[in-house]
Order: C-alpha cells, then sequence, then structure tokens
C-alpha cells in the first residue's frame, strides 16, 4: 500500500507510517462556509456559518438581525390601532394573520367585542392568506430543489388571492385590513362569488401540484430522510405550526384555544406520516404544507356560507379610542409559520407600556443548528427551506 | 388544572420562594424569587403534574419608576401521543414572572430545561440588558460574562428596549439619529 502511493506522490516522505501518509495524502480540514447573508436559499437576510469539513457540515450557526427595525419600540410608542400597519411588516407573506394576532391580544386585553360577521370575515382572510403564505413556500422550496415551474405556478394562483385583497382594501401585501374592534370595511359587492370561483379552481390544482412536485422523483430524494426532527425535539426547541406538525404532533391552536369563531368549522390538522421517508423530514414539513392548503379551501367554503347569512356592522367603533387597563396579556394564534404570539402591557393610557412579540420564525429557525449537525451541505438549503422562515419576523 | 391549583402545589414544594400571585387577570400568573427559578422551573418542567414541555414566549419588561426587571415566561402542557390520529390538547397553561433590581437584573438561564429558551433569553439580554447566567451561548466581555448579543451587533452599547435609553448619533460613521430625535421623548 506504502509503495504504491509512494510512487505516485514522490513528495512524500518514505519514512513516515502508511497512516500517517494517507493522512497526508488525504488532508481533510475544516473550514468555515458564510453562507448568506445574500444567499437565495435564505430567503432573505439570513446568514448562516457552517463549520464544514469536506461536504460534511459540523455546526450550523445562524446570525440574525438584518432586518431589525425594532417594530417592539415602535409599539411602544404607538396607539394599538397606529401599530396595526407595523405588524404586517413582520410576516409579510401573511399580513392578515399578524394583524389578526395583535387586534385579538388588544381585544383579549380590553375586553372588546367583536361582530359575528367581522369573526367570519378575519377567518376567511386569515385562510386565504394561509394559502397564499404555503403557495410561495411550495413555490419557493421547488426552486431550491431545483424545480423552477412549480414557482410559476405557485404566483399565478396567489396572484388571484392578491387580487381579492386588493379589491377589498386597496393592499396586496400589507393590508392593516384586519383592525382592533372588527375589519376596516365590509366585503365588496361580488366577492363571495369570486371566492368561491377560486376554491372551485384552487382545490383540483392542489392534487396537480403534488403530481408536479411532491411525488416528484428528485424532489423526493433530495428531501425525505433529510433533517429529522422527532415529536419530542420540536416541542423542546418551541417548533410550532406545520414544522410541530410534520414531526407528528397533532397540534392547531385552532383547535386548542379557538378564536374567532373557529370552533363553529369542520376542518383536519394534517401531520407528518413518514410518507416517503422518516416521520419529521424536511419532505413531511413541506407535505404538511399542501395538505394545510386543502383544508384551508373547505374552512374557506364553510365561512363564505356563513358569510351570506349574516350581516351586520363588521367595526367596532369603540377600539380606535381602547384604553389599555394595568394588566398584562400574553396571546397566541396560529399563523401560517406557527403560533405568533403578542405580550402586551397596559399602562392605563392608549399606549401600551411593553409590546413584545413572538415569532414563529424566530423559535423555529433556533433548532437549525441542532438539525443541521452531520448533514451534508447540499441539505442545508433543503432543511432550512422546509423550516420555511420569513426574516421579517425573526428581525422583527 | 387551573392556575390556582398549579400554585398551591408550587407553595406546598418551595415554600416562601413563591412571593405572590395574581388570579384576577387575563393573564394568571405566579412570581418566583430569581435565586429559586431553576429549581422551580426544573421542577415544572419534570413534575407528572405539571409537566410543562412547551416554553412559549419569554417577555421582559422595564420597570424603570420601580427600578425593576421582569421576565415574564409563559408556558404550556401538551398533552397527546406522537404520530397518534388523536388531537393533541394543552392540559393547562402558566405564567411566571421573575422581579430583578434594575441595577443587577440576573437570572439563572434555563436554556438546559427548554433548548427553546436559548434564542428569547438572548434576546432577552440584547434588547432589554437582562443576564442570564449559565447561558450555554455566552461571551465575556467589560460587562461581565453573559448571553450573545442576537439582533444588535456585538459591539453595539446599551439595550434598545430599556425605558431610559438613549439612541446613538451613530454607529461606526453611519448617521442614526438626530440631536432632535435624541431628546425629543418618544415614550
Amino acid at each position: 500500500m506504502t509503495e504504491t502511493v509512494l510512487e505516485s506522490r514522490p513528495d512524500i516522505n518514505a519514512n513516515l507510517s502508511a497512516d500517517a501518509i494517507r493522512q497526508q495524502d488525504m488532508p481533510t480540514e475544516e473550514m468555515l462556509v458564510n453562507m448568506g447573508p445574500q444567499h437565495p436559499a435564505t430567503h432573505g437576510v439570513l446568514r448562516i456559518v457552517l463549520r464544514t469539513d469536506g461536504e460534511m457540515v459540523l455546526e450550523a450557526v445562524p446570525h440574525i438581525g438584518y432586518l431589525h427595525r425594532c417594530a417592539e419600540k415602535i409599539g411602544e410608542s404607538l396607539a394599538p390601532f397606529q401599530f396595526i400597519p407595523y405588524t404586517d411588516r413582520m410576516d409579510y407573506l401573511a399580513g392578515m394573520n399578524n394583524n389578526l394576532a395583535y387586534a385579538l391580544t388588544i381585544e383579549k386585553l380590553t375586553g372588546l367585542e367583536v361582530s359575528k360577521r367581522a369573526q367570519y370575515i378575519r377567518v376567511l382572510f386569515a385562510e386565504l392568506n394561509r394559502i397564499a403564505s404555503h403557495l410561495v413556500m411550495f413555490g419557493t422550496y421547488g426552486l431550491d430543489m431545483g424545480a423552477f415551474t412549480p414557482f410559476l405556478y405557485a404566483f399565478r394562483e396567489r396572484e388571484w388571492i392578491l387580487d381579492m385583497f386588493e379589491s377589498t382594501c386597496g393592499a396586496r401585501l400589507t393590508y392593516s385590513y384586519i383592525t382592533i374592534g372588527g375589519v376596516t370595511d365590509d366585503l365588496p359587492d361580488g366577492f363571495l362569488d369570486r371566492c368561491a370561483e377560486f376554491c372551485d379552481y384552487f382545490e383540483p390544482k392542489i392534487d396537480e401540484y403534488n403530481d408536479l412536485l411532491s411525488f416528484n422523483h428528485i424532489f423526493v430524494k433530495r428531501t425525505a430522510n433529510v433533517g429529522i426532527v422527532s415529536a419530542e425535539d420540536a416541542i423542546r426547541w418551541g417548533l410550532t405550526g406545520p414544522c410541530l406538525r410534520a414531526s407528528g404532533v397533532r397540534w392547531d391552536l385552532r383547535k386548542v384555544q379557538p378564536d374567532t369563531s373557529y370552533e363553529e368549522f369542520e376542518f383536519d390538522i394534517p401531520i407528518g406520516e413518514g410518507l416517503k421517508g422518516t416521520v419529521g423530514d424536511s419532505w413531511d414539513r413541506y407535505f404538511v404544507r399542501m395538505q394545510e392548503m386543502k383544508q384551508s379551501v373547505r374552512i374557506i367554503r364553510q365561512a363564505i356560507a356563513k358569510l351570506r347569512d349574516t350581516l351586520g356592522d363588521v367595526l367596532n367603533k369603540k377600539g380606535k379610542l381602547v384604553k389599555l387597563p394595568e394588566d398584562d396579556v400574553y396571546y397566541e394564534i396560529e399563523n401560517p409559520r406557527g403560533q405568533l404570539g403578542f405580550y402586551v402591557q397596559g399602562n392605563g393610557s392608549q399606549v401600551p407600556a411593553r409590546v413584545k412579540a413572538r415569532g414563529p420564525s424566530f423559535c423555529n429557525l433556533s433548532i437549525t443548528n441542532h438539525v443541521c449537525r452531520n448533514c451534508l451541505l447540499a441539505d442545508i438549503p433543503a432543511i432550512v427551506g422546509s423550516i420555511d422562515v420569513v426574516l421579517g419576523e425573526v428581525d422583527r | 388544572m387551573t392556575p390556582e391549583e398549579i400554585a398551591n402545589i408550587l407553595k406546598g414544594k418551595f415554600g416562601d420562594k413563591i412571593v405572590g400571585v395574581n388570579f384576577q387577570t387575563v393573564h394568571p400568573h405566579v412570581w418566583v424569587a430569581a435565586d429559586a427559578w431553576h429549581d422551580v422551573a426544573m421542577f415544572l418542567r419534570h413534575d407528572s403534574r405539571l409537566r410543562f414541555d412547551l416554553l412559549r414566549c419569554i417577555s421582559s419588561v422595564d420597570m424603570l419608576e420601580a427600578k425593576e426587571m421582569v421576565a415574564v415566561y409563559d408556558l404550556i402542557s401538551c398533552d397527546g401521543v406522537p404520530g397518534s390520529r388523536e388531537l393533541w390538547k394543552s392540559r393547562h397553561g402558566m405564567c411566571v414572572k421573575i422581579k430583578v433590581s434594575r441595577d443587577k437584573p440576573h437570572i439563572r438561564s434555563v436554556a438546559d430545561i427548554w433548548p427553546t429558551a436559548d434564542w428569547h433569553e438572548r434576546e432577552a439580554y440584547d434588547l432589554m440588558g437582562i443576564v442570564f447566567d449559565g447561558h450555554p451561548d455566552s461571551v465575556e466581555d467589560a460587562e461581565g460574562r453573559h448571553p450573545r448579543r442576537i439582533l444588535c451587533p456585538d459591539d453595539w452599547a446599551g439595550h434598545a428596549l430599556r425605558k431610559d435609553y438613549i439612541f446613538p448619533m451613530e454607529y461606526h460613521g453611519i448617521p442614526a439619529v438626530t440631536e432632535y430625535e435624541q431628546t425629543r421623548p418618544t415614550h
């Protein structure tokens, strides 16, 4: 063995042992690789410092804060209804849900009542936004894995939803439509018909996309059995939303702690079942979202039916002038990415003394180092993409 | 279990380390003495009756007038079997508050009990300046040993969410706020 090596490598000292020669012949050296902040697979300004040994990743330390805008500080200098437009800049792919989380927190603290019609509109828009948000994940995750076509389809469907949002509140991304005490305005004429049309159009498309991407052999090979998170680990690391459910935990705040009339709706909670690999792998995290879109369509159909027979006011006018008692509250709702919570402390005035946001992306991202240890370099985009973070919310 | 029952279990185990309770609020909570927090946390996590396995959030509050800092831990106990068809339920929720002095805000880290506390504690140090002793990702500098900053750069001075924080006029030559903005009270 030594002789053959030496023939091809005259630079190696012949007096060394066979082991030492092998060491010199194949030197393995740890290297730090900087992934991001401007890397297409990190979906925003996320920087991950990877300690690698060849193709192996020994450590992946996320560095965040590039988008830190001190939203909490802003919340402490504005009345709640003025802070609503800042909340949809946090998770900018799910603005409606973010508005809803803050509005519900303030309503919980002040005991403000919201009419039934406003609640159904909230459910309708939260679910539409959930679909829009999952569509972006579906599209960009395919993009990360080298599939360009699904991205175009995803944005085509999302366009329809954004057009509906635009016809309602004028904005396509930062809505501020759901506000303290209800929603800012009633639905425009013919909205429910367009919404029903969208459901009929979109539901069969989900199966089509499953054939196109979810069960695609290359896609499955890249994502199944990659980045496995056990149920126990997921809870310990504070994972919520689809990331937690993919690990086989049937936990959803819409069922556990129903608000906004969610208890009146019928829907299932899909969980990861390890269909293509192991429970809790990247493919499961992706596929849970695909199934959730179907459930959202179900909820939207029921919301449309309820809205057709429920008429009335949609905004409690007291919401703008509401005074916050000297008390505090912590409230969470189920966002597309997980549990978005707000901690608000009032001091008797209109402006809260403390606002703290618990972003689901923030907590979900904190498991990165734990999951990415001892995986391959090419698996990093598959894992980070499946966690589906929005950096606007991680950094707030 | 109701918050009252949980508080009674804690009082029976830790006595005067449970320094106060408040149930007449939308956010029922228990005040725990800072020096006993790690033991209480361990008990909350592992006691078979309580088993708080999900730490939802750590919030920090600056009470400028009272010269105090408060850390708020929101916990929930999940009930279910992984992979089963059954829906998981919340057994009970709970909030623990810890008060420390503003000059020396030191609390024992619980990142060894709930790993999710790691980033929450780093954030609470970064923005509010509460030092979590024994944090797994700590650094040592002129201010002593403290968790590594998470949102602000490592060389940032001060803690931005404190009520008496004055925003800097520049950072490494990058202009930040003007003199007018610096003196104008915004909170």
